[in-house]
């Protein structure tokens, strides 16, 4: 075979025989993800076509495979942070985009959560945050959720603040929130309770204003 | 599939006229061809480079960007064109996919490049054609091997120590890692003298010496000397002894050391002097002793952990071993068939040194790899003709697999060369990023600035405010979110350690904040940082960025209240103070704050200050009890 060639010739070709198990792993196709019509986008979301043309033209660029796997979206995020770790927050934010729970967000599920966070009603960007902080998605959310969702939020910091970052800093801030949002005092955070206690605060209901003209 | 035909499918359609007449059965109906027959011409605009195409070309191909809806989201209204922001030279190539249904790989251009562009238009690299596959494939297993050395070697052992590691791990780094310390560096010098030593002792004891007074013939010095060779041995041995059980502790995964070839090698370069010291001097194992003698100059082999060569060298040859092992089963065939020859071409003289077959093979080798000792010499006329096409013979075999070995070594030389290279641009990589995020810091820092000095005075913002992008904008107002969410602010890593040196001295200060744009959050606070600490991360800050006109005032200090409760870990004896802070500071007004560095404090504080942080200038003053100087500690804003 060819083999026997290659040995009297100068290519190293006997090397290659045993790597071409690796060849199998190039053969495979990679995966790739085309999103609906603009139209059909269009009339999902509350975005007009040239705004969707260019969330699209960002997200391909990004990810040309028009799929974000985890670990590419915990980079994408990173880069906006360069001070702290923002992996753990990242992850939390993955799990609340992929709404279908597959493991990797299309551009469909990114355009959906947008058009919620920047275009959808007080009640609806609530009920987003709700499931960002309920990690398990029981409907509750429990001490143990919130300070995981917490002390990700304050890694983010980094290790260069003032003051400086004391280590129950993130408990502290927990405590003041169930303080403020659990209303039967049963230790968990309904939806309701949280729609209910956010609609209570001034801050909270103009900051919801704020992000508004992101695009 | 017969997509890439389509421009055939009217003939073959037509052709099949021929078929009518056989048809046992009736014709289906034609489809509805409800499509527009024209076909249209598409403009695609790559970067300015404006190309056309029928849209029929781009349909050959559905399951690709151009070929399905998804060039909609590209389309621009205005121009009505397709606009791409890529590579116009690589979208030649991928346009003649669609016109040509053949993918040729460009040589001259970059093997990752090209596959990002592959999978943005969606088409997947198998495709390409034969006449490109193989080279294809080729750079981008060349490629991925380098990126898998690359991070093989990032992964090495250079990378900083996890801050708790135990003493195990450490010594373990500082073994495999002589340059991480001193200490380690000072051990791997001293092993590699005695290495050097030892090796120099096994030599020279055997030289011979003049002999001592009343013996007639040379003695080697070993015996002459035979005292102080051995001491020296002892000597080394121990300190080898000592390496090895230091590096034996220290292993992370002690089977796995005791099987690798260094520690292998270790062992054996110890073993003979216990094993001497252990047998008893009788004549009958004195032979196998001498045998053991021989294995001490296998420390020789512990220079490998010394000499980067040697490692590569060793390296080489066992990822040479396919070609090696060929070389070696040539030989042994061509060495062989010659002896056989050569042993019956002799057979007949009398007084040949070819007594037997094993007996030519000394010739036969001696012979081919072009050594000729001349101990053996063919005398027929036969047995000269067949020793030269052996020597001719034995120089082609064994030239053969050597490009190979040396091919192979060069790959690996240079795998280390670029290892090292790397590791130097490393640091200058690491300082680079981290000047990026103090860049990053200080830009965030300027921001924060501009932004609470903005609602003062409009004017000096929109100077400084138009030096910056909107992306800027936007990415502080974001960071500047987080800022409020946690409560803490960033700072840069001077300033940090600073805070960290003071916060242990135990020295608080009380700082008031002109964030007024915030939504009107009026937070209290102590922070645990001394004003000088401020007020030079503040200078730094103000002589770092571009300061735009600012009138009299040379800095801006900025200070903060905050509204969560005072941390019970009070220090010092300020905790009576807070709460008049809390009262006094309610009010928003302030001054912007002036501070002069030359001018002498005695007059800023009183003079700037509106009379609610009076008790707060009082209590820093009084606050003398570290060594901070009256001049330092100036209370220059609110």
């Amino acid at each position: 075979m060819g083999a026997v060639v290659g040995t009297l010739t100068m290519q190293t070709k006997q090397r290659r025989l045993s790597r071409d198990k690796a060849d199998d792993d190039l053969e495979m196709t990679t995966v790739c993800h085309r999103p609906e019509g603009l139209d059909q986008l269009e009339a999902q979301t509350s975005f007009s076509k040239r705004e969707l043309q260019v969330l699209y033209r960002g997200f391909k660029n990004e990810c040309p495979s028009g799929i974000v796997n985890e670990d590419t979206f915990k980079q994408i995020y990173s880069k906006f942070f360069p001070h702290g770790d923002a992996s753990a927050y990242a992850h939390y934010l993955f799990n609340a985009f992929d709404t279908g729970q597959t493991g990797s967000i299309m551009f469909e599920d990114f355009v959906n959560a947008l058009s919620i966070l920047l275009r959808g009603s007080v009640v609806e960007k609530l009920q987003w945050t709700f499931n960002l902080y309920d990690i398990n998605r029981d409907g509750y959310i429990s001490k143990e959720e919130m300070t995981d969702i917490v002390r990700a939020i304050y890694d983010m910091m980094g290790k260069y603040t003032y003051p400086v970052l004391k280590h129950d800093a993130p408990k502290q801030h927990v405590d003041a929130f169930f303080q403020k949002m659990d209303k039967n005092r049963d230790g968990v955070v309904t939806l309701d309770e949280f729609i209910f206690s956010c609609q209570e605060d001034e801050n909270i209901m103009r900051s919801l204003q704020l992000f508004e003209n992101v695009i | 599939m017969a997509a890439g035909v389509a421009t055939w499918l009217p003939f073959a359609r037509a052709a099949a006229v021929g078929w009518l007449p056989l048809a046992k059965k009736t014709m289906p109906k034609p489809p509805v061809d409800n499509s527009s027959r024209s076909d249209e011409i598409l403009y695609v605009n790559v970067s300015g480079v404006r190309f056309q195409t029928w849209k029929n070309t781009l349909d050959r191909y559905p399951d690709t960007l151009l070929g399905s809806s998804e060039k909609e989201f590209f389309y621009n209204e205005d121009t009505q064109e397709y606009f791409f922001d890529r590579d116009h030279e690589m979208f030649r190539h991928i346009l003649n996919f669609y016109r040509t249904g053949k993918l040729h790989y460009p040589r001259h251009e970059c093997i990752q490049a090209f596959d990002e562009e592959l999978a943005f238009y969606g088409i997947v690299p198998e495709i390409i054609g034969d006449c490109c596959m193989e080279e294809y494939r080729d750079r981008k297993k060349e490629n991925q091997e380098r990126l898998a050395e690359d991070t093989e070697a990032n992964e090495s052992t250079d990378a900083p120590l996890p801050p708790h590691s135990t003493h195990r791990e450490r010594l373990w780094r500082a073994f495999e890692n002589p340059h991480t310390s001193t200490m380690a560096l000072v051990f791997y010098y001293v092993t590699g003298f005695f290495i050097a030593v030892s090796v120099i002792a096994n030599v020279v004891e055997t030289v011979p010496c003049r002999p001592p007074k009343g013996k007639v013939g040379d003695l080697p010095c070993g015996e002459k000397y035979h005292l102080a060779f051995f001491c020296m041995d002892t000597a080394c041995v121990l300190i080898f002894t000592f390496e090895y059980l230091m590096r034996l502790f220290a292993a992370p995964s002690r089977c796995k050391f005791m099987r690798s070839v260094m520690s292998v090698i270790d062992v054996v370069a110890i073993m003979p002097y216990y094993i001497g010291l252990v047998m008893p001097e009788n004549e009958d194992v004195s032979g196998a002793f001498v045998t053991l003698r021989v294995f001490r100059v296998f420390r020789i082999f512990k220079f490998s952990r010394h000499s980067q060569g040697l490692r590569i060298l060793g390296y080489t040859l066992k990822s040479c071993a396919s070609e090696l092992g060929f070389l070696l089963f040539s030989l042994t065939m061509a060495i062989i068939i010659f002896a056989t020859v050569m042993f019956y071409a002799e057979k007949g003289t009398k007084s040949s040194t070819f007594t037997s077959i094993p007996a030519s093979f000394w010739y036969t080798i001696v012979t081919m790899t072009t050594l000729g000792y001349g101990d053996m010499v063919p005398s027929t006329i036969a047995g000269k003709i067949f020793g030269s096409i052996c020597s001719l013979s034995g120089v082609l075999v064994i030239a053969l697999p050597v490009p190979v070995i040396v091919s192979n070594f060069s790959r690996i030389y240079h795998q280390n060369q670029r290892a090292d290279k790397m590791r130097a641009q490393q640091k200058v990589r690491l300082a680079r990023i981290r000047m990026a995020k103090k860049g990053t810091t200080n830009a965030f820092l300027q921001y924060k600035e501009d932004h609470t000095l903005g609602d003062r005075d409009s004017g000096s913002t929109a100077l400084c405010v138009k030096n910056r992008s909107a992306f800027e904008h936007q990415h502080h107002h974001l960071l500047h979110c987080l800022e409020k969410t946690t409560n803490h602010e960033f700072t840069d890593e001077m300033t940090y350690s600073e805070l960290c040196m003071t916060e242990s001295v135990g020295f608080r200060t009380s700082r008031s904040t002109s964030l007024s744009s915030q939504q009107g959050a009026q937070n209290n606070s102590t922070g645990c940082c001394p004003r000088r600490a401020r007020r030079r991360a503040a200078m730094r800050l103000a002589n770092s960025t571009v300061s735009v006109s600012r009138g009299s005032v040379q800095e801006l200090d900025t200070l903060h209240f905050k509204t969560t409760a005072i941390p019970p870990q009070t220090r010092s004896s300020l905790n009576a103070q807070p709460d008049d802070l809390k009262l006094n500071c309610g009010e928003q007004d302030f001054s912007a704050a002036i501070i002069s560095i030359p001018t002498p404090p005695a007059n800023t504080p009183d003079e700037s200050l509106p009379p609610s942080p009076a008790p707060l200038a009082g209590i820093l003053r009084n606050t003398r009890a570290t060594a901070y100087t009256h001049d330092t500690v100036k209370i220059s804003s609110l």
